[in-house]
């Protein structure tokens, strides 16, 4: 089988002790980034990319420290979900209608384990599902020519709004205004300058690096110092942990809904614009529809902390899927991924199979040993963490701040990257406030120059004719996904965008 | 009124956009699209994008009162001064006192303030110097 020959070739990469120390290091602070609330696996991954370069780390390595780091954010958010009634980051936040029920019933420890049993086995489905399904998609990219890359583009900008905004005008606003930041600079393919007014810092382009850093990082400072909220939410409150292992017989109980869920999760990951908190929203309302007999969901059941946290780690998984076989991020954190793998000059994509299967196959062998590595820590060790989140954020807050500016000096040595990224702080901060999704942009930043450029060349091989881009039946059925995912969301999206945003951590938070 | 305004400020800015777009000079080798054809569209969405963010908008955000937005102003006065300050002088004092500044207006009491800078500036200068070998901008201590 050409699949297991390619796993284990993958294995042989990512059993080094550097990879292995690595994955460690990442399904560490992933863990601890999670469990805080303030820091999810977004903003989490952005502030630790320049780590990754000041460690002068190749691709392979440095997307196992940052998948690891995103996938320990997936176990963490469920921490102080279930001690605290605060979710960690945004996709746990489905965790607190059971967790936290639980946890007064004193069943704290049995709800943290069972959650990371949960967790496992999304994150473990998830990753073979991505094995199983990424090398399909490849076959369907490879038919893709330009005009359908530029439609596959506009689909991912068009449904990822769908679920992260409530108003899809302005996620519409905050693609367009990421599409407009990444044609500042010379334009590749004539060599004009375009949008610098002169300054010649912006003949590069605005770097990508600095504006995630800006908009996810800085802006959660900017907001915790508007609601100086510099207390920690654990103040004052003593965590009585008890038993650390699951009952077998909870376990069992919760095996069909963990499958169930993975699966969902998994699939709603893999579309474009869903991302973890929507995975772990629609398996929680599955199950509940499903086995909520008796009406116990929501006042401690097992199976209400199980469903989402299953689903939400098969979601993380499935996002990878489209990020790594179409160049395609379906949300926040896949696509600052992204971004990093285009610092390092590797193109996402179908070819990224073929050319660089080290960087594939090493990371999803690496996804499969922090897995493990994650179970480990997140059950015998949860206490570690629980004690993490006496952390109070007037100590946390500075440190972001600071990390982040020496991670963008470290990259460019210069104050200027500094101000830009101050203002996409600044910019990161009001847009929250207006409720503008911040993805969009980010998205927009890192796809502009290619859809750009796949546009162009779609036309300027059919000598300038315009028609050309819905001229296939491929990109034709792009183009009707696209505009549906759109329009979906205004008509029927409401009631399930009320319901999603009724429980959020933070006003404007970033999402997964 | 908040996304009213915010409509008016993108169709501004759309407008903006589009200009500068006009004004980009075309190179005499150019393919059949040309460098103004891409940013033409996506001032367009951004234009038809904010009309509809003025015309419908959603109901108010919860704004700070002026404190706070002056809280905001004096963190983003620090860290552009820290940006500018950081090669004159130096990594370890420029950081420690915008960390303090930071746990500071956070809450924190002076001392735990001054411990919050000191001990960012020192952990981040042995973390990322002395053990990742990361170059941070030196002052007039070598530091």
């Amino acid at each position: 089988m050409d699949m297991f020959s390619n796993l284990a070739d993958g294995f042989a990469i990512a059993l080094t002790f550097q990879n292995l120390g690595l994955a460690l290091l990442g399904c560490f602070l992933g863990t601890v980034m999670g469990a805080l609330p303030g820091l999810g696996p977004s903003n989490g991954v952005a502030i630790l990319i320049p780590l990754a370069f000041t460690l002068g780390l190749d691709a392979t390595p440095a997307l196992i420290l940052l998948t690891s780091v995103y996938y320990g954010a997936m176990y963490g958010g469920r921490i102080s979900s279930i001690l605290l009634n605060i979710p960690g980051d945004e996709p746990a936040m489905m965790t607190c209608l059971d967790g936290y029920p639980m946890a007064k019933k004193g069943m704290a420890g049995e709800a943290l384990s069972l959650s990371g049993v949960a967790s496992f086995v999304g994150a473990f489905l998830a990753t073979w599902g991505l094995i199983l399904l990424a090398p399909q998609l490849v076959k369907i990219a490879l038919l893709f020519g330009p005009a359908e890359y530029f439609a596959l583009f506009a689909l991912a900008f068009m449904t990822l709004g769908g679920v992260s905004s409530t108003n899809q005008a302005k996620s519409a606003f905050a693609a367009a205004l990421g599409l407009g930041l990444a044609m500042v600079g010379v334009d590749t393919q004539t060599g004009v300058p375009r949008f610098t007014f002169g300054e010649v810092h912006l003949y590069d382009g605005l770097d990508f690096l600095v504006a995630i850093v800006g908009l996810f990082a800085l802006s959660e400072v900017f907001i915790f110092l508007e609601e100086r909220h510099g207390k920690s939410d654990a103040e004052g409150r003593s965590f009585k942990i008890g038993r650390l292992t699951p009952p077998l017989s909870m376990l069992k109980a919760c095996t069909p809904t963990m499958l169930r869920t993975s699966l969902l999760g998994f699939l709603a990951g893999v579309l474009p614009g869903a991302g973890a908190s929507l995975g772990s929203f629609i398996s929680y309302s599955m199950e509940k529809r499903l086995v909520d007999k008796e009406g116990t969901f929501g006042t401690g059941d097992p199976r209400g902390v199980a469903a989402p946290e299953a689903g939400n780690n098969a979601a993380a998984g499935g996002a990878l899927v489209p990020m790594l076989a179409l160049g395609v991020p379906g949300s926040g954190t896949t696509a600052v991924l992204l971004a990093v793998l285009l610092a390092l000059n590797i193109t996402p994509g179908p070819l990224l199979f073929t050319n660089n299967p080290d960087v594939v196959w090493g990371l999803i062998a690496a996804l499969f040993i922090a897995n493990f590595m994650l179970l480990a820590m997140n059950i015998p060790m949860v206490g570690l963490f629980t004690r993490l989140l006496l952390i109070p954020p007037r100590v946390l807050m500075p440190i972001v701040a600071m990390v982040s500016f020496v991670g963008i000096y470290g990259i460019s040595g210069s104050s200027f990257d500094l101000m830009v990224m101050i203002g996409f702080g600044v910019m990161g901060w009001g847009l929250r406030k207006l409720d503008v999704p911040l993805v969009p942009i980010i998205l927009g930043t890192l796809l502009g120059n290619a859809m750009e450029n796949n546009l162009r060349r779609a036309i300027t091989i059919d000598d300038g004719n315009w028609l050309t881009l819905v001229d296939s039946p491929l990109s034709i059925g792009l183009w009707v996904v696209a505009i549906t995912g759109f329009l979906l969301p205004v008509v029927v999206g409401r009631r399930v965008k009320a319901q999603m945003h009724r429980r959020r951590d933070t006003e404007g938070s970033i999402g997964d | 009124m908040s996304d009213r305004i915010f409509g008016v400020f993108g169709i501004l800015l759309a407008l903006g956009f589009a200009i500068s777009a006009f004004a980009i000079e075309e190179s005499f080798l150019s393919d059949a699209v040309g460098p103004k054809a891409f940013p033409l569209i996506i001032a367009a969405v951004l234009a038809l994008s904010s009309a509809v963010i003025a015309l419908r908008p959603d109901p108010e955000p919860h704004w700070p009162d002026f404190g706070r937005i002056a809280e905001i102003a004096a963190a983003v006065v620090v860290m552009v001064l820290y940006a500018q300050l950081l090669p004159e002088l130096g990594f370890v004092i420029a950081t420690a006192l915008a960390a303090a500044f930071l746990g500071w207006r956070l809450g924190s009491g002076p001392l735990g303030a001054l411990m919050t800078g000191i001990g960012t500036s020192v952990g981040i200068y042995v973390i990322f110097h002395l053990v990742l070998g990361l170059s941070l901008a030196r002052g007039p201590f070598g530091f």
